[in-house]
């Protein structure tokens, strides 16, 4: 069944008003964009998944337990690669981005859509050659790519390079593109004070897009050519100096981790709105702190590198300004919380999810105030606490946002409602599975067992073991998780305009939307989730 | 109490001078990391339960902030963070400043083993034998790629990264034996790339040193002393239960003669006496008498210390600092020398200082008084 024919009104929705294979492939709508790059995403989160699980297996044994220490190095890498570059990155701005900025702004289309249309198809460019890299040999540097062993290693370095550097062509683009519909395409009545949080988030990411990816792309490039042509820039038998992959790298990835969170952020921000019917406490402060996060983020790098030989005191100055990263952090929680405050809360499935987030930011944000603490991380660098820690923010943080999005938006996408109840079983299993999986970790890092491990002293084996049953917990909700949104799709109840009512401007348009977003222009007459006023939103 | 929070945490045995301050640190941030998610969490849950939607047309009213809240909310965490750093900080400088007095060690890294090497002679892989109660500062450099120097018991790490030297030092406070492991991915063997501190009682220590002096030079490689061979510990390497050969990776060749030694011979060999003399006499390039510690001035401006820092930047890019008066004449020797040549040579231009300042015509380069050791 069709949903929009169950509507009152059966007019065309993005989804069927063409239909064709080529239609689709060729389609400049944002939308239908941001429905490609999703589940472009979603399978790169299998695939990375996959790999996390089997090295999870290897590790349930302080020795070999189902393959060699090269495979599991590779294994190791390519879970890396393909969930920080293929999955974390592009996942929020790039599919839901695409879906929804456009549509909040109250806007037809994004500045540029060819080039919309033409980052989707870089993304699977680069993707596709760091997949061929990996069948055909698989690089083992870990997704860091340090110097000068990426430059020696025997395997397929060269290949997965070259693929995740065409992929920040497509982060470049995207964000080009989301600053500019930001700054031209907004609808009347949206001054800069109304722009919604997500859009907010979107924006301020968008810039450490267009100003740091050009760094990576750059040294990605040198590794290559030092790998290929013998150019001696890391190499110190060529005159070439090792820590300068690291400034280089950390300039782009520490910021990167920005990139990650700051959209994530601004998901939680829309949701919580949503489901406390209230207005976000404290706007400003939201925003300015993106900002702020965006702009410090730059000048943190040097925390990574505190025992790589850097000086004392440039190490301080790394470790204050993260402190600083820190604080802004610590505001955007306080302010969530704050919300609820007076709210009418509706714990539902996406809301489930911000608790998860809120308590794995917390955690992971407080653990990330201790590894500044440089005289702690002189012990815990490299080891199992910053795996920990940078899974509890990171991974924890995008995770729960894609999937509080995923599920505040899919009626949205798909004009259908997932079943509620199996959802919330899913989204406990996931929250629980994940603490399991990385909470003994933060106690393997304090015992001193480094990262990258193959193998481990045996008295370390029953926290592994705990671990592992973690993952497999997380394993069993994505898997629940993807079968009931596939059953939805075809079988789920019709969903009204706005199943929730949210007073949010994406909501203004049908669900799902037309071809061209919105029937008639829509006007922004209120401040966007202004629960003072008691009717849901009028559908243009 | 430190032993309760230590054993919570699953922290290893606080075998150095650091360790404890170090954990006091981290009982601290750690409880407060529990005890504020603890409250934001209790806070999040009161408003679900309190602020609960009883309708589904229920409107609520906005709540604006005021400055004084929003002050309080930013300005408390970040005075707390910063006192932190600042407490943190003080250890760091402390764990990375060697005291003078610190014995040196050098390390050289490989893949995938750590070739420990004294100035008096006796080398050893795998096994690091140090006196308790006495500083030791270690300075580390690898053949290959970068790996990390790590003792969880002693809180330290340090990267070793070819081409260059970086240091660390600690001082162990009880005979036993530590685990080293490599923490920079560094290939196949990385998780095996492990090896012992062996910390001996200091007449320990001295009684193995002599003994050492007086083996042969055969023996010279990773003996063990009197005090270990009477107690057959196990070492850390083989407590694992996996069964990971030993020694990992391949062997490194013993040499003859202390480290000094080898770096007069080294010196001859590569050429570098041609230049540089040993006696305080100026020629082609400035004398080697002295020139560790001496602050030199630099053409175009500028004084340097000669530590072990420059004194390797000088061997690699000899263009990098050009002392004041000399042609730029020296070659690079980048690639020429392995790590543990370099080592030697340091160690040679270490043991040649003394008081001959009036031997030196004035013209080149000036001496400082050479301060310290
Ligand atoms: C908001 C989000 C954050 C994200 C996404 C994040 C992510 C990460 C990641 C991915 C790493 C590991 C990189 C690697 O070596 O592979 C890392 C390490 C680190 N993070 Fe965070 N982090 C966040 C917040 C913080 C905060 C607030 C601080 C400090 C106050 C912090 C301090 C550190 C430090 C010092 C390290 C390096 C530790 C080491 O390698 O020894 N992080 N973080
Ligand atoms: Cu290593």
């Amino acid at each position: 069944m069709n949903p929009s024919t169950a509507g009152s009104l059966a007019e065309p929705t993005y989804l069927n008003h063409e239909t064709t294979v080529r239609s689709w492939l060729l389609t400049r709508d944002h939308k239908r964009i941001g429905v490609m790059f999703l589940v472009l995403v979603i399978s790169a989160l299998l695939l990375g998944g996959v790999f996390a699980m089997l090295l999870r297996i290897e590790l349930l044994t302080p020795g070999p337990t189902i393959m060699g220490p090269m495979t599991y190095n590779r294994v190791f890498t390519l879970h890396g690669v393909t969930m920080v570059w293929l999955f974390m990155i592009p996942a929020i701005p790039s599919a839901f981005g695409n879906f929804v900025l456009p549509l909040m702004l109250g806007a037809k289309e994004v500045a540029f859509p060819r080039l919309n249309l033409a980052s989707v198809y870089i993304y699977a460019a680069g993707a596709a050659l760091t997949v061929f890299g990996m069948v055909w040999s698989g690089a083992d540097t870990g997704w860091t790519f340090y110097t000068p062993y990426s430059t020696t290693s025997p395997t397929a370095v060269t290949p997965i390079l070259l693929g995740v550097f065409i992929i920040g062509f497509s982060t470049i683009i995207t964000g080009l593109n989301f600053i500019t519909t930001t700054h031209t395409l907004r609808a009347p009545g949206m001054h800069w004070s109304r722009i919604p949080l997500f859009v907010w988030a979107i924006y301020g990411t968008s810039v450490i897009q267009v100003v740091a990816t050009p760094v990576l792309a750059m040294v990605l490039v040198l590794v290559a050519l030092e790998r290929v042509a013998g150019v001696g820039i890391f190499d110190p038998t060529r005159g070439g100096d090792p820590v300068l992959f690291q400034h280089m790298f950390w300039f782009y990835s520490h910021p990167a981790v920005y990139i990650m969170v700051l959209p994530a952020m601004g998901v939680i921000t829309e949701v919580v709105c949503a489901f406390s019917r209230k207005n976000i406490f404290g706007y400003r402060m939201i925003a300015a702190s993106t900002f702020g996060i965006a702009f410090v983020g730059f000048f943190s790098w040097g925390h990574h590198m505190f025992v790589s030989g850097q000086s004392t005191f440039g190490s301080g100055i790394f470790g204050v300004l993260s402190m600083l990263v820190a604080i802004f952090t610590a505001i955007k929680i306080f302010n969530w919380v704050a919300t609820m405050y007076g709210g009418a809360i509706d714990l539902k499935v996406p809301l489930l999810y911000v608790l998860g987030f809120i308590f794995l930011l917390t955690f992971g944000g407080m653990t990330g105030v201790a590894v500044a603490t440089t005289s702690l991380d002189v012990h815990w660098h490299d080891t199992y606490f910053i795996v920990a820690h940078f899974h509890y923010i990171m991974v924890g943080s995008v995770l729960m946002a894609f999937l509080a999005a995923l599920h505040y938006w899919w009626p949205k996408m798909f004009g259908r409602l997932f079943p509620e109840r199996w959802a919330s079983v899913a989204a406990c299993t996931i929250i629980f599975g994940f603490i399991v999986t990385f909470l003994p970790q933060f106690l393997l890092g304090n015992m001193g067992m480094p990262r990258r491990y193959y193998q481990y002293p045996s008295e370390m084996q029953w926290l592994n073991v705990l671990s592992t049953a973690g993952a497999s917990l997380l394993a069993f909700g994505f898997g629940l998780i993807g079968l009931y949104l596939v059953w939805s799709l075809r079988y789920g109840k019709v969903s009204p305009a706005n199943p929730w009512g949210s007073r949010g401007y994406e909501w203004f348009s049908a669900s799902p939307p037309g071809p061209h977003n919105f029937r008639e222009p829509p006007r922004f007459e209120r401040e966007v989730h202004d629960y003072t006023v008691s009717e849901a939103p009028h559908v243009f | 109490m430190n032993e309760f929070f230590r054993q919570v945490l699953f922290l290893p045995e606080q075998a150095s001078t650091f360790a404890r301050d170090v954990d006091h640190l981290h009982y601290v941030i750690i409880s407060t990391a529990m005890v504020v998610a603890t409250l934001i969490f209790g806070l999040a849950g009161f408003f679900l339960i309190r602020y609960r939607r009883r309708s589904e047309s229920q409107a609520t009213r906005k709540v604006q902030t005021s400055l004084g809240w929003e002050v309080l909310f930013v300005g408390s965490p970040l005075a707390v963070f910063l006192a932190w750093f600042f407490i943190g900080y003080h250890d760091f400088v402390w764990m990375q400043t060697p005291p003078p007095e610190a014995m040196d060690v050098y390390v050289v890294a490989k893949q995938w083993m750590w070739k420990f090497t004294y100035p008096e002679g006796p080398n050893a892989i795998g096994v690091l034998r140090v006196p308790v109660g006495r500083p030791v500062r270690l300075l580390l450099t690898s053949r290959d790629v970068i790996h990390s120097f790590y003792v969880p018991a002693f809180r330290v790490k340090q990267d070793a990264l070819p081409g260059a030297y970086t240091q660390t030092w600690f001082e162990v406070t009880r005979p036993g034996r530590y685990r080293v492991m490599c923490t920079e991915y560094c290939g196949l063997k990385h998780s095996e790339m492990w090896a012992e501190v062996v910390a001996l009682s200091p007449e320990d220590y001295a009684a193995w040193l002599r003994e050492q002096r007086a083996g042969p030079v055969a023996l010279r490689d990773a003996t063990p002393g009197a005090a270990e061979r009477d107690e057959p510990l196990v070492p850390a390497r083989l407590a694992m239960e996996y069964s990971a050969e030993a020694p990992h990776g391949e062997l490194m060749t013993a040499e003859r003669g202390t480290l000094a030694e080898r770096g007069e011979r080294v010196a001859a060999e590569k050429g570098c006496l041609r230049c540089h003399t040993v006696d305080g006499t100026a020629h082609i390039g400035p004398t080697w008498w002295g020139l560790y510690r001496r602050e030199e001035r630099l053409e175009g401006g500028g004084t340097v210390v000669a530590d072990e820092a420059y004194l390797t930047e000088s061997m690699m890019k000899p263009q990098v600092k050009q002392v004041e008066g000399y042609a730029l004449v020296m070659p690079s020797f980048q690639g020429q020398l392995d790590a543990a040549e370099v080592a030697a040579l340091i160690e040679y231009i270490r043991t040649l200082r003394g008081a001959r300042r009036d031997d030196i015509r004035p013209g080149g380069p000036v001496y400082e008084p050479i301060d310290g050791r």
